[in-house]
């Protein structure tokens, strides 16, 4: 396989002040500050090979076959939201990490950050709701820690999952892999998690019956990779949302992309609410969509794959890789003209007017 | 989406492209400005530049409220929330911008400070109620848009007796600052300014109707087109000046007419002329002072005005001095034109005014055109 180099990123954000700064909001938002931070501090105290590759899993060769291995923690407000709760995300998400590595889900971590006071009965909802979603996936919580802190130390419950799933021989899915020719794909719409969640938080609330996305996805990827074993990247377009991802794999795989905004899949509802609030649905968070690449002649393939999976019925083809040295994401606006599908700055914030 | 849609169809939009490129004069320059930051987001979002004839040129005016507030006047509210009694409200595109010595709202949040990002006044008034004991500021920027509500809040604070509730007021005028740019010449500039004429705001326009800039067309003979914030409404009222331009007429056009009316709102305007009066001048960032282009409290609703509440008056900041903001605000350079533009000066560390939001013209030129740009990456 022929890849190029990492590089480093073409913008240098401010420097990261490692004896006086302090963390802000920007540095969990899923923007340059984040990329930043995670390169500067994680990425160089735990400098291995494995974890240099960037990809949302690491991948582990173990004789014949390798394994998958991620970890994520989850804070979110409320703890229970239209179409979901911390409980089942923290389980989706994580299968969701090893999912875009082609791996099977297989065994789950879980600790548990509560604050005092923190009601039972919601912890049990929370538990069983999570006990539930790794039983639906075929995972196994095999290990688990549990922690109080004082009252107004904590936002009620954080919870961290570690996942471990297997890579089945044959299948190389990472963002280097991403080759100018090559189609994007979606697996449905965008920006329904950010938007519903949102529409929940306090002094906003806004009428909508829209619920978040959260889903598993490993299932839409067996179903992709029987069709095209050769695909070539995936990804779950979370915090930071598409416009995040794609800069991702462009920084990645030393490529430029080029989106159709008019394939872009997008409610009424969450178009609504991103008109009204300021919010582009680029940069609005997913929790069951995954972005896909392959070559031309497999796209048709998979995106017929996809739709016939009940969590990709309304996947679309949405852009190209092409050749940029510049690495940027650009796209063709409903409108005639193009712009600039940029990384987020900082956390999203609504405009003013 | 209904009544989206209408206003971002493509072939409409190349239809009036063609009109323009068939209407624009060869080897005339249109220098139109588009005052307000919605429509540079707009225009840039859309891509319209790339739908224009060369010699149809945009200029990205002021109209960014958090472009244009001083830095003297944010380190006030930093100082503000910094008081251990206070709890500011802000709009959320106020957060980020940086301060004098690094600071800013967001960093003051990470350090202690109770910053609540508010999505209008009546939300902090919301706030004052729910927490008597806390000194509730409501940190008011924007334009004649946004200043309704404010001073509807200062109102029901007055009527319902809510004393812990204080505005600190950085509202500004539309009128003003076009007078202001016309009438200004900087001697450092390298070539006057030029504007051939004005794509007019539109929410600010709701608020204050088309008689407003009457004297825009009848004192300085400049044409204005009140334009709506779609794609389309921005195409439509370019072919309208350029029209204007090739006739050599000078009058107010409303393009937005489905919102905007000639008087305005007349209620908003009541309201809005009970709570807050002109202040003699105030200092925009990029454009220096401009005489009677802003509002403050009026004597009777003292108790709510934070500036004297608290006793405080906003001190002189520096401005980095290789910025170009002044320049390119007037219309006599591109974001492009300035030294520090995408390499010193980037939205995660703007030096100057015009990218701090994604309002001001170098972040949307940043943002949405840095392909454009080959030299800056």
């Amino acid at each position: 396989m022929d890849l190029p180099e990492p590089t480093s990123r073409p913008l240098k954000s401010r420097t990261l002040d490692l004896v006086r700064g302090r963390i802000d909001m920007s540095h969990g938002g899923g923007g340059r500050a984040m990329a930043q931070l995670i390169d500067e501090v994680f990425r160089a105290a735990f400098d291995n090979p494995v974890l240099d590759r960037g990809d949302d899993q690491a991948q582990l060769d173990i004789g014949a076959g390798r394994l998958a291995f991620t970890t994520d923690s989850y804070v979110i407000s409320p703890l229970f939201f239209p179409g979901g709760d911390i409980g089942s995300l923290a389980v989706h998400g994580t299968v969701n990490d090893l999912a875009m590595a082609g791996a099977v889900p297989k065994w789950l971590s879980s600790a548990f950050i509560v604050e005092e006071g923190f009601p039972l009965a919601d912890l049990k909802r929370i538990a069983d709701s999570m006990g539930a979603a790794a039983r639906a996936v075929g995972m196994q919580v095999v290990t688990g820690d549990t922690k109080v802190v004082e009252r107004g130390k904590g936002d009620g419950v954080f919870i961290n999952t570690t996942g471990i799933g297997v890579v089945p021989a044959g299948v190389d899915i990472h963002a280097r892999r991403a080759r100018p020719g090559d189609r994007i794909l979606v697996s449905g719409t965008i920006g329904d998690h950010g938007v519903a969640i949102l529409s929940h938080r306090q002094g906003l609330a806004f009428e909508t019956d829209l619920v978040s996305d959260s889903a598993p996805l490993h299932g839409v990827v067996a179903a992709m990779l029987a069709v095209a074993p050769d695909l070539h990247v995936l990804r779950d377009p979370t915090r930071g949302g598409v416009a995040a991802t794609l800069n991702e794999i462009a920084q990645a795989a030393g490529v430029g992309i080029r989106l159709d905004e008019r394939a872009l899949p997008i409610r009424a509802q969450v178009r609504g609410a991103c008109e009204l609030l300021g919010l582009d649905p680029l940069n609005v968070a997913n929790e069951g969509k995954l972005l896909a690449i392959c070559s031309e002649a497999d796209a048709e393939r998979v995106l017929a794959a996809m739709r016939a999976h009940p969590f990709g019925r309304e996947a679309a083809i949405i852009g190209s890789v092409v050749e940029d040295a510049q690495r940027f994401v650009s796209m063709d606006t409903v409108f005639g003209g193009r712009r600039m599908v940029d990384w987020l700055v900082g956390e999203q914030l609504p405009r003013i007017c | 989406m209904k009544y989206i849609d209408e206003f971002r169809d493509g072939a409409a939009a190349r239809a009036l492209a063609a009109r323009i490129t068939a209407e624009a004069e060869t080897g005339r320059e249109y220098r139109l400005m588009e005052f307000c930051g919605g429509h540079t987001h707009a225009i840039f979002r859309y891509g319209i530049p790339d739908l224009l004839p060369p010699n149809v040129r945009l200029i990205h005016g002021p109209g960014c409220p958090v472009c244009v507030l001083p830095i003297g006047r944010l380190d006030l509210a930093i100082d503000l929330a910094m008081r251990p009694d206070v709890t500011l409200c802000t709009y959320g595109d106020m957060m980020r911008v940086p301060g004098s010595r690094k600071r800013s709202l967001l960093r003051a949040k990470a350090e202690g400070a109770d910053v609540r990002m508010v999505y209008s006044a009546t939300d902090a008034l919301r706030i004052a109620r729910e927490q008597p004991r806390r000194e509730v500021v409501f940190f008011a920027i924007g334009f004649e848009t946004t200043t309704p509500p404010t001073a509807v809040a200062v109102h029901t604070a007055g009527a319902q007796g809510l004393a812990n509730f204080s505005v600190y007021c950085n509202h500004v005028l539309t009128p003003p600052a076009l007078v202001h740019l016309l009438e200004t010449a900087n001697p450092d500039d390298p070539e006057p300014v030029r504007i051939d004429g004005f794509i007019g705001p539109a929410h600010v326009s709701v608020v204050i109707g088309t008689d407003a800039y009457q004297r825009f067309a009848e004192h300085y003979r400049k044409p204005v087109v009140i334009a709506g914030f779609e794609p389309l409404d921005v195409l439509q009222s370019i072919l309208l000046l350029v029209r204007q331009l090739n006739e050599g007429r000078a009058t107010i056009e409303n393009q937005y007419s489905r919102a905007v009316v000639p008087a305005g709102n007349l209620r908003a305007q009541a309201i809005v002329g009970d709570v807050l009066e002109v202040r003699e001048s105030f200092e925009w960032r990029g454009l220096g002072e401009v005489p009677f282009s802003a509002l403050r409290l009026r004597e009777h609703h003292a108790a709510h005005d934070a500036e004297k509440r608290f006793a405080v008056a906003p001190s002189r900041a520096r401005e980095n001095k290789a910025c170009e903001c002044p320049a390119i605000l007037r219309g006599v350079k591109r974001p492009t034109d300035c030294g520090i533009f995408g390499t010193v000066c980037t939205p995660e560390n703007p030096m100057g005014s015009c990218m701090v939001s994604a309002e001001g013209a170098c972040a949307a030129y940043y943002t949405y055109g840095r392909h454009t740009v080959p030299a800056v990456a």
